[in-house]
């Protein structure tokens, strides 16, 4: 089964590269655009979907500082 | 006292790390990351650089290493481990400390040597990374203070990535286990400007 993780920095932890994405676009004539957040996507085949949040856990996303979500195709 | 530093593929300081070692203590060997025995030594080191390139997260690969299974029964018997950079980030990946390295705030890898506060002294240290953000919850760090495990902080004005509470190292709550983001092993020679480096093998070798 195709699979798709999708990892994000958690609420409240500083994004700097999402803050410096965001600082770029006034000067490209996008205005209004604010709240961005930098993260992860993987892509996977998977033989045991029902293992994939296990694999999160322990390696895909550190849930320290991290979230995750796990999107089946 | 005998050092092992081990070795992954993408490690680079750990001949910097061999060498301090051996001024440190008298002896000290290379261990492979694919050894899944430490050959009797009494401390390890996780040196810096970029283990198994880093992909993924920093360090994030390593943990997984034969010889990182090996380093976690070390530090759990209450021998000496001490992570120096990637090998910070590696030990906090494996939850052998508490936390997580994140990008620098400014988002620039910095070099340059840094003023460390131990409780007691300042210790001039170099530090080099990119991804050397000391975060933990807010709950974490309060404990982490109340317990005495913060080993080092970045001296006032110099915090240079952003560390929450200008945190630099930490240990474990047993004190066996100290991981810290500067360079201990580039600052054992005077030509280099400072021989600070070797107190924090001679602290972490007396508490264990």
């Amino acid at each position: 089964m195709k699979a798709r993780v999708l990892i994000r920095p958690k609420e409240g932890i500083l994004d700097p590269q999402g803050k410096a994405v965001e600082r770029a676009l006034p000067a490209l004539g996008f205005e209004g655009i604010g709240h961005v957040r930098v993260g992860r996507l993987v892509e996977l085949e998977a033989e045991d979907p029902q293992r994939l949040a296990e694999l999160c856990e322990k390696l895909l996303a550190n849930p320290l500082i991290e979230d995750y979500e796990i999107q089946t195709l | 006292m005998i050092w092992g530093v081990i070795q992954f593929p993408g490690s680079c300081d750990e001949r910097d790390a061999l060498h301090a070692c051996t001024l440190a203590s008298g002896e000290a060997r290379m261990i492979w990351h694919e050894e899944r025995d430490l050959g009797g030594v009494d401390g390890v080191v996780v040196p810096g650089g970029f283990s198994y390139g880093d992909y993924l997260r920093a360090g994030a690969v390593a943990r997984f290493s034969p010889a990182m299974e090996a380093v976690a029964e070390h530090a759990a018997a209450g021998k000496p481990v001490l992570g120096i950079c990637n090998g910070f980030q590696v030990l906090c990946e494996a939850g052998l400390l508490p936390g997580a390295l994140l990008r620098n705030e400014n988002l620039r890898f910095v070099c340059r040597q840094v003023d460390l506060l131990d409780g007691q002294e300042t210790l001039s240290i170099p530090a080099k990374h990119g991804e050397g953000r000391y975060y933990a919850p807010e709950e974490t760090l309060d404990a982490l203070e109340a317990n005495g495990q913060v080993a080092y902080r970045y001296a006032p004005g110099q915090n240079p990535n952003g560390s929450l509470r200008d945190i630099a190292g930490v240990r474990n709550e047993a004190g066996n286990v100290l991981g810290l983001m500067p360079h201990p092993e580039h600052a054992v020679d005077p030509l280099t400007g400072s021989t600070d480096g070797l107190k924090v093998f001679g602290q972490l070798a007396e508490r264990a």
